[in-house]
């Protein structure tokens, strides 16, 4: 091919590729800007894919606008997402942000999200009175938040969940135990008598950082009550205090007694549930998300739940709960309206029923939570007296955090003692303190 | 032809340059945006602290110099060279050893050479799930459920059934071996590739001139192979530096800090902490010592071809 005609031939396709690149910018980076009867949703939940779509196409038939289920998985790589999309501009008009609370104000600060009081607050709050209050608490921003976010309601919660042990009846049969125990004490004595026996008494994911912390800061909020556990994470109580050191002593007394089964620093929550679900334990630490994983893993499975053991026995224990999964709406986008009322729609007692009947979760609806069977009806139960980090006015510094959960861990494999995690976590929380002061 | 090729270079004016320009100009347009200018973005952010969404606060060197004094980061930059040396030692040893078996004509070469490259074509997830459950610590009805401990009972070694992977004395070095036996497929290619170049005249010569197989080894074989040995320690450092996916799927967020290395550190910093630029710094750090280790490893590489 003569030269020349390379040359024009290059140059045709250099223009062709700037041409298509600048196309595909324009299509792919900027914000739809005109509405349409189309609505985008990006999810994580890899288990109700089916049922939105189920949904989906019901709400298409009975209004004509058509909702789109994007699933994205696993959540890690969700997060990673959105926070990308958020960067370039291109967020769907219903999303999810499963971060901390901390990174959804940075989300609603930015203007990426919409304030749905408005919205909540119409009929005078029926759609409001309609949900769990602590659900909605997860999604509510207080007067005077320490994030500086204006007071109000950002996100629909679509279920609920609770942090409760659930225990094996069979095993705890199999070693002389009538009761779930309700105190600590009771725990420890049901260890020994389980470990007689040869059965791993007590196993969950704390191979999850965030499952150490929960464990962790129900105790703490029990010793100490939330007061003080808020006070610490403002930096007005060292966590050398005398209670917080019973906090970690904790951890040491149950891996002396033999709690916990091998390895249970490592293990991924869906191990241990695979661990609960087949015999091998026969107490664990899980969320209202359980019952669907146990009913799939072994359907013969007899177990209860209960709240964890107290410490503090004159002082009701409290755990996390609260909306498990929620979504939020994008405020750049032209269908924020439909989405707003798709929202609503999915939130009403009929749709919220079908889900929580297809996939064994609890309800965000308070009129169809009252309808739920068997042990998710337990974890109903203390939903209204849990807590949740997204619910405090203040958290710890994640940095903080992190040395605190690793240091339990060290605890539980016998490396640290309480003492000198306390110090460890006091010396973190020290130099967060004075970053932050610079 | 190059004579004539450099006078038309010369006459080359301005107009011809551009033109020849724009051959290359897709190439360089595609390297600019997609490894020169995020580079040069991620050094910008790891100058701020930010979450990740929202505003940034430039503070300078700060980030490097946090970063010089977290002890923590320095112990997963051992683990990632503790890693790399069992790699390098254990693992191309290994695969050495099976490229020089079946480089020889053996029975069922190919069979073995199919083998021997399975375990680095699988994923590092499947490889993490696989081996957790030979490393398995857990018992069940007063048996061990792992694989490897129950194997240990059954030869009478009930006393060295272990947790493998939650013991800080072990978890590392589990993760190391199982590192090892998914690359050393990788090397062993290479070896068995550079193996087959060698000029089978060179061991006849060296046997009429009275050499043994283990001097022929020595005097040609590894003279020969050198280049190749030094791609295999180049890429085994660069890829176990790296590794995290499998400590990722084998001990999950990590025993402690035991099992931390640079690249779960970086993650973890921008998924747990929140704290991309500081995240950044970590990997505008990781990248040079990468890039440090390389340029030392090429030029030890040119000075032992050149002697």
């Amino acid at each position: 091919m003569p030269f020349l005609q390379v040359q024009i031939l290059m140059k045709r396709s250099c223009a062709w590729l700037c041409a298509v690149a600048l196309a595909l910018s324009a299509a792919g980076c900027a914000q739809p800007s005109r509405p349409s009867d189309e609505i985008e949703v990006w999810h994580w939940m890899t288990d109700r894919q089916d049922a939105l779509e189920t949904l989906a196409r019901k709400y298409a038939e009975t209004t004509g606008i058509r909702v789109r289920f994007s699933l994205f998985a696993p959540s890690d790589a969700y997060t990673q997402k959105i926070m990308a999309a958020a960067q370039a501009g291109v967020l769907p008009d219903v999303f999810g942000i499963l971060d901390e609370k901390v990174i959804a104000a940075s989300f609603i600060k930015a203007g990426l999200v919409a304030d749905l009081t408005g919205a909540f607050r119409a009929d005078q709050g029926a759609w409001e009175r309609a949900l769990s209050p602590k659900a909605l608490d997860v999604n509510r921003f207080a007067e005077g938040n320490s994030d500086g976010v204006k007071p109000g309601i950002y996100g629909v919660p679509l279920d609920i969940g609770s942090m409760q042990m659930v225990y094996n009846r069979a095993l705890l049969r199999k070693a002389g135990i009538r009761q779930p125990p309700a105190a600590f004490h009771d725990w420890l004595r049901a260890i020994a008598a389980l470990r007689r026996v040869g059965i791993a008494p007590f196993v969950t994911g704390f191979g999850e950082l965030w499952i150490v912390d929960c464990f962790a800061t129900s105790y703490a909020i029990n010793i100490m009550g939330e007061q003080k556990v808020l006070d610490t994470f403002r930096g007005l109580v060292p966590y050398t205090d005398p209670d917080w050191i019973r906090v970690f002593t904790l951890f040491k007394t149950l891996r002396e007694k033999g709690a916990f089964i091998d390895g249970v620093v490592i293990k991924g929550n869906k191990v241990a549930e695979q661990d609960f679900a087949l015999g091998r334990a026969a107490f664990a630490f899980n969320g209202a998300w359980s019952v669907n994983v146990y009913r799939q893993m072994s359907p013969e499975l007899d177990y209860g739940v209960v709240p964890l053991p107290a410490f503090n026995t004159a002082v009701p224990m409290v755990s996390w709960g609260g909306a498990e999964s929620s979504l939020v709406v994008n405020a750049l986008s032209p269908n924020r309206d439909k989405a707003v009322e798709f929202l609503r729609w999915l939130t009403e007692k009929e749709q919220q029923a079908y889900l929580s009947a297809e996939l064994h979760i609890l309800p965000v609806n308070r009129a169809a939570m009252a309808d739920v069977p068997g042990a998710l009806a337990e974890f109903a139960r203390s939903v209204e007296t849990s807590t949740h980090p997204k619910i405090w006015p203040v958290n710890e510094d994640p940095v903080v955090g992190e040395v605190f959960q690793k240091g339990i861990q060290a605890i539980i494999i016998g490396e640290r003692t309480p003492q000198a995690v306390a110090r460890d976590v006091q010396a973190a929380k020290a130099r967060q303190m004075e970053r932050t002061k610079r | 032809m190059f004579f004539k090729l450099d006078i038309r270079h010369a006459q080359a004016g301005p107009l011809d340059l551009f033109k020849n320009f724009l051959f290359v100009l897709p190439a360089v347009a595609i390297f600019a945006v997609f490894y020169i200018y995020p580079f040069f973005e991620l050094f910008h952010l790891s100058l701020h602290e930010w979450q990740g969404i929202g505003p940034r606060t430039f503070v300078g060197l700060r980030n490097f110099q946090e970063l010089a004094v977290d002890r923590v980061w320095w112990s997963a930059v051992g683990h990632a060279g503790y890693i790399t040396l069992i790699a390098l030692t254990f693992q191309n040893a290994l695969a050495f050893g099976l490229a020089l078996a079946c480089d020889r004509a053996i029975r069922m070469k190919r069979f073995y050479t199919l083998v021997f490259f399975i375990p680095p074509v699988l994923s590092e997830v499947i490889v993490g799930i696989l081996w957790n459950w030979i490393l398995n610590g857990g018992m069940q009805d007063g048996r061990p459920v792992g694989l490897l401990n129950h194997f240990l009972v059954q030869i009478g070694l009930p006393n060295m059934v272990h947790h493998w992977l939650s013991d800080p004395g072990t978890a590392l070095t589990c993760v190391a071996v199982v590192h090892a036996w998914k690359g050393f497929g990788w090397g062993f290619v290479l070896f068995l590739a550079g193996l087959q170049t060698i000029d089978r005249q060179l061991y006849e010569v060296a046997k009429v001139d009275g050499a043994g197989s283990w001097r022929s080894f020595w005097n040609v074989t590894l003279p020969m192979m050198v280049p190749v040995i030094m791609l295999v320690v180049i890429l085994t450092i660069l890829g176990s530096m790296q590794v995290f996916v499998l400590i990722l799927s084998l001990i999950n967020q990590g025993l402690v800090y035991h099992t931390e290395v640079p690249v779960t550190r970086i993650l973890s910093s921008m998924t747990v902490t929140n704290q991309f630029g500081y995240a950044c710094a970590q990997a505008v750090v990781f990248g040079a010592i990468l890039v440090s280790v390389s340029f030392a490893l090429r030029a030890l590489s040119n000075r032992m071809r050149q002697a």
